[in-house]
């Protein structure tokens, strides 16, 4: 597939891409533009709960070629170009799935009592945090105050080997999706998230996408900054939440980075060095 | 006539310290007053485990000193240092 100017003018920063590693997540707030959102928001509610785009294995750029809504949000360059930075060219579509939460969703209708969504990662038999990870977008067509729910996440946690979570309810560090309309939000597939009641009178809509990386993931994006002082400050962050265990996971960010930078010699504070 | 109730709470530290800072916390309440779930608060009911037993809570359960398992030395997986608290609480029956 031929990468076009402008997708590969809008790759992501080497300190993007560092956040990516780092949060397991990366927001691009607002991008999508009001006529796209309108659009997009028409066809989720027509194909929700679920609508076949395509099949499982389909290239991405198949996938809702006629849509000026969904089709035409993931076409954007600054949503292609980040794809094009963490899957390469020409990613391979999974699945898709559309939610859409009516007001007081996450209550129980029989008693107002909260259900609310579990913690849970949703490639937890994935062994593959490394190399071949996948992305989930996220994209939400309208604006998002905080009472009105979004998808709670856990930045930093998608290194974590984990089957269910389900016994948590809050962790420090956690981060509700409050967003403007027309925000893409790109998920390592290990990253821990839950669904949050909508306490509002407007439905609320959210699409997930699947997506997979055809080839090798190394050195896809912008890499003008690769060596910006900053980067090691980004990879090293403390979320809130690691505790004593914050060393072990700068060793699987460490990981992530020297596949991703084709560098075996990288490395944070030496932790995988020093400690192999 | 009166009937007992367990409240769970469970705390998660950033180590196996008592006093130590509590990263994530889960709130069971038996008595059924009070629903929690997740995303439902920002800050721990309590500063430490130590607190929140000097607040009345009976520790049942404390995380066990294992050494990581040979080959996953350095994997990480669920929140390891897991305390797990109870108060019974007397309320009318129905």
């Amino acid at each position: 597939m031929t990468i076009g100017v402008e997708q590969a003018t809008h790759r992501l920063s080497s300190k993007a891409v560092a956040r990516f590693v780092a949060d397991g997540y990366l927001r691009l707030d607002g991008i999508v533009p009001s006529e796209v959102n309108a659009v997009a928001a028409e066809e989720m509610r027509r194909s929700a709960p679920a609508g076949v785009a395509s099949y499982a294995g389909a290239p991405l750029a198949s996938v809702w070629e006629e849509s000026q809504g969904l089709g035409a949000m993931l076409r954007l360059p600054q949503v292609s170009g980040a794809l094009l930075s963490l899957l390469g060219a020409d990613p391979v579509y999974d699945y898709h799935v559309v939610h859409i939460i009516e007001p007081g969703g996450g209550y129980s209708a029989a008693d107002l009592s909260f259900i609310g969504h579990k913690w849970h990662s949703d490639a937890y038999c994935d062994l593959h945090p490394y190399e071949r990870f996948q992305v989930n977008l996220f994209y939400i067509p309208h604006d998002v105050p905080r009472e009105m729910g979004g998808t709670m996440i856990l930045p930093g946690s998608h290194f974590r080997k984990v089957d269910e979570i389900a016994r948590y309810q809050n962790i420090r560090g956690q981060a509700a999706l409050v967003c403007p309309a027309g925000t893409v939000v790109l998920f390592h597939h290990g990253l821990w998230h839950c669904a949050q009641p909508n306490l509002t009178e407007r439905p609320r809509y959210l699409l997930k996408v699947v997506l997979f990386p055809r080839g090798h993931q190394e050195l896809l994006w912008d890499t003008s900054d690769l060596h910006d002082p900053d980067l090691g400050a980004i990879l090293g962050q403390n979320h809130g939440w690691e505790g004593n265990e914050l060393g072990i996971e700068w060793m699987h960010r460490v990981k992530l980075w020297r596949h991703l930078t084709a560098n075996p010699d990288f490395d944070l504070s030496s932790v995988c060095t020093r400690y192999g | 006539m009166p009937v007992r109730r367990q409240k769970l709470l469970l705390l998660y530290a950033e180590d196996s310290g008592f006093n130590s800072a509590i990263i994530a916390w889960t709130q069971i309440d038996g008595t059924c007053n009070e629903r929690h779930r997740s995303g439902d608060s920002e800050v721990s009911p309590y500063a430490s485990v130590y607190d929140a037993i000097c607040d009345g809570w009976r520790l049942i359960q404390m995380p066990e000193q294992l050494p990581r398992f040979p080959g996953a030395e350095r994997e990480t997986a669920y929140l390891p240092f897991e305390f797990v608290l109870e108060q019974l609480v007397e309320m009318e029956g129905t």
